[in-house]
């Protein structure tokens, strides 16, 4: 296996979306590839990042207010 | 029989708060306001990238919602139909500022940036300890806002939001191979761009 074919791959590895017999062509592509191992490993970590920590907030005091408009707005008919 | 009512007790929850406002019921709409203001807002900030517009885009989408709710089909989550609503609603936000100019998904992806990876150093273990909460907050807004928005609504709705390539596909109008395509190349350009903050430092590097 190439590094494109691994790159090709890499978002079904990632969400895991792949046959065994693929996965162990992709493992066995990595146990030989520095490169191919990084992209993989701080692809993952880029996932995790992103997952974990709110980039935008909504403080309480506009919710509160976005709701109260909301359900007044609902309560006559919108 | 015993099938039947397996599956009448798995439904999900949305179902019947969704049955409930459209029987006019309005606490049980505020109740899915609640459960998903703060994803609306987060996709909203990310497409218009102006906070005073994602916040009319909340308010708007929950009120189309609300109206439209008897067009609510029940074949798609109700989340997925929100969301719909709330990207068309930002979209539509996105075209007023920019003087109605066609804003559409499609836009800015001719690039070929990060589709192959350059950057090839490892990152530091938990490279995100090495700044404060707010530093951090401000790369990753930094970085993911430089990305074509076309990409970057799809990253926000497959990786933050958990909504399967299926449902980001129906969600946005786009096939599913398009979705998988940006999908990559969204996750790869942010790599590279988080490369520069997160990779190890060589000796004597600052």
């Amino acid at each position: 296996m190439t590094c494109s074919e691994f790159l090709a791959l890499l978002d079904e590895l990632i969400d895991d979306d792949v046959s065994a017999q693929t996965r162990a062509q992709l493992n066995e592509h990595l146990q030989g590839c520095e490169h191919c191992e990084v992209t993989l490993s701080t692809t993952r970590k880029t996932i995790e990042i992103y997952r974990s920590h709110e980039v935008y907030e909504l403080p309480n005091s506009v919710r509160d207010r976005l709701h109260a408009a909301i359900m007044a707005r609902c309560k006559n008919g919108c | 029989m015993a099938t039947i009512q397996i599956q009448e007790n798995e439904q999900h929850p949305d179902v019947a708060l969704v049955a409930s406002a459209r029987g006019g019921d309005v606490h049980a709409f505020e109740t899915l306001v609640s459960k998903y203001d703060r994803q609306i807002f987060r996709i909203a900030q990310h497409i218009t990238q102006n906070r005073e517009d994602a916040q009319d885009v909340v308010q708007d989408a929950f009120l189309k919602a609300y109206e439209k709710l008897d067009q609510f089909q029940g074949n798609s989550k109700f989340y997925t139909w929100l969301v719909r609503i709330a990207v068309n609603e930002s979209l539509m936000r996105l075209r007023k500022r920019r003087t109605g100019k066609m804003v559409s998904i499609d836009d800015d992806i001719e690039t070929e940036e990060g589709s192959v990876p350059r950057d090839l150093a490892d990152w530091s273990p938990n490279p995100e300890q090495n700044y404060s909460q707010a530093e951090l907050a401000e790369i990753l807004r930094k970085t993911i806002q430089g990305l074509p928005h076309g990409f970057r609504i799809v990253f926000v709705l497959r990786d933050v939001d958990g909504l399967s390539t299926e449902e980001t596909a129906e969600t946005l109008g786009l096939s599913v191979p398009a979705v998988k395509s940006r999908l990559l190349r969204a996750r790869l350009q942010l790599r590279e761009r988080l490369s520069r903050y997160f990779r190890k430092k060589k000796a004597g590097e600052k």
